[in-house]
């Protein structure tokens, strides 16, 4: 249950948002309850919010990415704040720069938050330990993605109405997402059941260590499931190493319409996005907007991203007028 | 068409009976004299007391006095050389060297050209049995493309075609990492990999056994650790994955030590070996005979011994032919040059045998590596006298005296180092699916 809004300074008991592990049922709910906020807002005609005028936010991003990106520069201009998108890729990180040289520089700046993914697990926080603002990670390698797996919940609520007793079946490349893991841990405070599906490849058996149920094919694993939560299968993965072909793993993993008909009547699709339609999901399926809620995710990944910025910088000083 | 003693296609309708037989049937137990008969394809009946008045009138009548009837012979690992190399061997003559050899059941290994590796691999082999339609041809796949060690096949589309596991054929999956994630992908279905336990990088150039004896030779050696070394760190991958195993042909002590514990621990293993394993030892090379010459190597007399052991106590579930045909070109080249391998489907039996008349395995036992025991491990419902089930069967004249001369094998090749060696036993009556597939009652 969400506390309420009448003591901001002591709700958030976080100064960075580096992943969901670390949240209690009470900060996850105040984060979703914030983000159903924001989504209202966000589809009524919009004058700029005042939340975070007057602070920098810069995106710093090690690692390609569009719609994340995209979706926190939104935010926080919605929220009023002032946006500095930096992108460094391989070539920067060749010049010699470390990580820490980076966070170094950018800290001497001073930014009221950094919001940064990196192809690295750990580098995030690695990267907060060095800096005195605000850490928002955006994606750290195979670790986890926090308000990827936030706006999959809000997504959830909304269109259940409730995130406890529901069973969550996460299918595909478990092993290496850092989306699967951030939902695992979410969904599990929150009260779901998890399971997770895929070749035991993909999918280990000590994935069972997290407490979710571990299955290797898709009709047992979907079975009375309330939500179909599918990941992508990065292209590298699907050419022998972790499985032998993409046409082998659709026939086996990617959800079709034959596949989800286990699932319950009423089950809702979700996706991270970008879809590799064919691969791990059937465009029937993946367009059916009476059962995915992949176009709703998106919207809500703005709402949830408005709700993380404006909840960690209520503890951050007042900024100075001057 | 091959031998002139071949007869196909009896007629598979008639109702045949089989009396005064002693009834063997490892995978059930049944050891009893009884009698059995065959419609339509199917055993309709068996049992003591079949027929203890007499057979009804209009039914085929074979004595069986004195003679075995078991299920037919199950080899779970045979190279047919087809497609690609059929100046060796087809699919067609192998299938009549198997029915003169008591084998009605065939699994060949994916080393053709081009590899099993694919869907349209075991739909061939499928294709080509029914056409020849003689033994029965069940086939592996490749567990890597191209047998390259590197990347998984489509285990799962090929295993719903018809493959019935996943090896690399006659090499080891050595990239510890492959294995790792074979075994692992093969468990999403249940599926068996079965590898060639021999490290590569020690077996490197190796012709013979290591030892005393390539020394002498002037021969590089292969070690004896090359297999148990390849075993055990396979057996650790199972353990991590708890995906299944199957460890082909092995030939040395430390290999069947190694695989005893491993099942006292409940790890899901097995393995098999060949005739040459627990016939020969490595001074049948003698002076550099290339038909001596195989993969993997034959071993010393105490490798040997502990084979003979490790099929008595139980550890080696299955013996194979390990069937490797080659023409003269590919043996008749210096020792080292030489291909690997023996032509074995004709001399399984008689083989295995021996180990009965020394005393060393029961018949019931032995007749269980060569029929339930490959069969179990690869799921097929061949290798069982079960009533309503397919009729393949081997009459056995267990204790036969005959020669066995190389020159007159019906398969395409005769390379093997058993001239003129007396044995005991041979196969009879050769039965697939109600068809005669070979016959020496006549």
């Amino acid at each position: 249950m969400a506390v309420p809004l009448k003591k901001p300074k002591f709700e958030f008991r976080h100064r960075n948002l580096l992943g969901i592990e670390d949240l209690s049922a009470d900060e996850i709910s105040l984060l979703l309850d914030r983000s159903d906020h924001y989504a209202e807002r966000n589809r009524r005609a919009r004058k700029p919010g005042k939340a975070l005028r007057g602070r920098t936010v810069i995106n710093l991003f090690f690692e390609n990415s569009t719609r994340t990106r995209t979706s926190f520069q939104l935010a926080a201009l919605r929220l009023g704040a002032d946006v500095v998108n930096m992108s460094i890729e391989h070539s920067s990180i060749k010049k010699g720069e470390t990580l820490l040289d980076t966070a170094l520089t950018l800290n001497a700046m001073h930014p009221d938050v950094l919001v940064c993914r990196h192809p690295e697990s750990g580098a995030v926080s690695l990267l907060s330990q060095k800096v005195e603002c605000v850490v928002v990670n955006g994606g750290d390698g195979a670790h986890e993605h926090p308000t990827q797996a936030l706006l999959d919940a809000v997504t959830i609520r909304r269109r259940k109405g409730r995130l406890q007793g529901l069973t969550v079946a996460i299918c595909g490349d478990v092993v290496h997402s850092r989306v699967a893991r951030s939902n695992i841990f979410l969904l599990h405070t929150m009260g779901a059941r998890v399971r997770v599906i895929g070749p035991p490849t993909l999918v280990p058996g000590t994935m069972e260590r997290f407490g979710v149920e571990v299955f290797h094919d898709m009709a047992n694993g979907l079975k009375d499931a309330d939500i179909v939560m599918m990941l992508r299968l990065q292209l590298e993965r699907m050419q022998g190493s972790y499985v032998p072909s993409i046409r082998e793993y659709f026939r086996f993993f990617g959800l079709d319409r034959q596949k989800l008909s286990n699932a319950k009547p009423d089950a809702l699709i979700l996706h991270p996005g970008p879809m590799n339609r064919g691969v791990e999901i059937d465009s029937e399926v993946a367009d059916d907007i009476g059962r995915s809620a992949i176009q709703e995710q998106v919207e809500m990944g703005v709402a949830v991203r408005m709700a993380c910025l404006e909840v960690l910088t209520r503890n951050l000083p007042e900024p100075d007028d001057g | 068409m091959a031998g002139a003693n071949t007869r196909h296609g009896g007629e598979r309708s008639g109702t045949v009976a089989y009396v005064n037989a002693r009834l063997v049937d490892p995978a059930s137990g049944l050891d009893t004299p009884g009698a059995l008969v065959t419609s339509d394809g199917t055993i309709a009946d068996l049992g003591p007391r079949l027929f203890s008045d007499a057979p009804p009138p209009s039914v085929e009548v074979v004595d069986c006095r004195g003679m075995i009837l078991a299920p037919g012979l199950v080899d779970m690992r045979t190279q047919l050389r087809e497609p690609g190399e059929e100046h060796k061997e087809t699919i067609e003559t192998a299938s009549a060297a198997a029915g003169a050899g008591g084998v009605s059941t065939m699994v060949c290994l994916p080393n053709t050209d081009p590899v099993i590796d694919d869907v349209a691999g075991v739909e061939f082999i499928a294709r080509r049995a029914r056409e020849v339609k003689a033994t029965k041809v069940f086939c592996y796949a490749a567990a890597t493309k191209g047998l390259q060690g590197r990347e998984l096949t489509e285990m799962g589309l090929l295993a719903e075609t018809g493959a019935l596991a996943f090896t690399d054929g006659t090499r080891a999956i050595a990239n510890s990492r492959v294995m790792q994630r074979a075994l692992n992908y093969a468990r999403t279905f249940g599926l068996l990999i079965v590898q060639h336990p021999e490290d590569p990088a020690l077996a490197e150039n190796g012709v013979m056994n290591g030892g005393e004896m390539a020394l002498r030779l002037g021969l590089r050696g292969i070690p004896t650790v090359a297999e148990v070394m390849t075993i055990e760190r396979d057996l650790r991958l199972v353990e991590a994955t708890g995906g299944r195993y199957h460890a082909a042909h092995v030939s040395t002590a430390d290999a069947v030590e190694a695989i005893r514990r491993a099942k006292a621990r409940e790890l899901p293993v097995t393995c098999d070996t060949a005739p040459p394993y627990f016939t020969l030892n490595e001074t049948a090379i003698g002076d550099y005979r290339t038909f001596a010459k195989l993969s993997p190597p034959l071993r010393t007399e105490e490798d040997r011994e502990a084979i003979v052991e490790g099929l008595a106590d139980g550890t080696i579930d299955a013996i194979a032919t390990d069937h490797a045909p080659h023409d003269q070109d590919s043996k008749r080249v210096p020792f080292a040059q030489a291909e690997n391998g023996i032509a074995g489907l004709e001399t399984l039996l008689p083989l295995s045998l021996t180990l009965v008349h020394k005393g060393r395995l029961g018949m019931m036992d032995l007749l269980g590596k060569l029929t339930g025991g490959p069969a179990g491990i690869l799921g097929l419902a061949e290798g069982r006298l079960r009533k309503g089930g397919p009729a393949d069967l081997v009459l056995i004249d267990p204790d036969r005296p005959w020669r066995i001369d190389p020159d007159s094998f019906l398969s395409k090749s005769k390379n093997a180092p058993w001239d003129n060696l007396p044995v005991q036993g041979m196969a009879m009556r050769t039965v697939v699916e109600g068809r005669v597939l070979h016959d020496r009652l006549a």
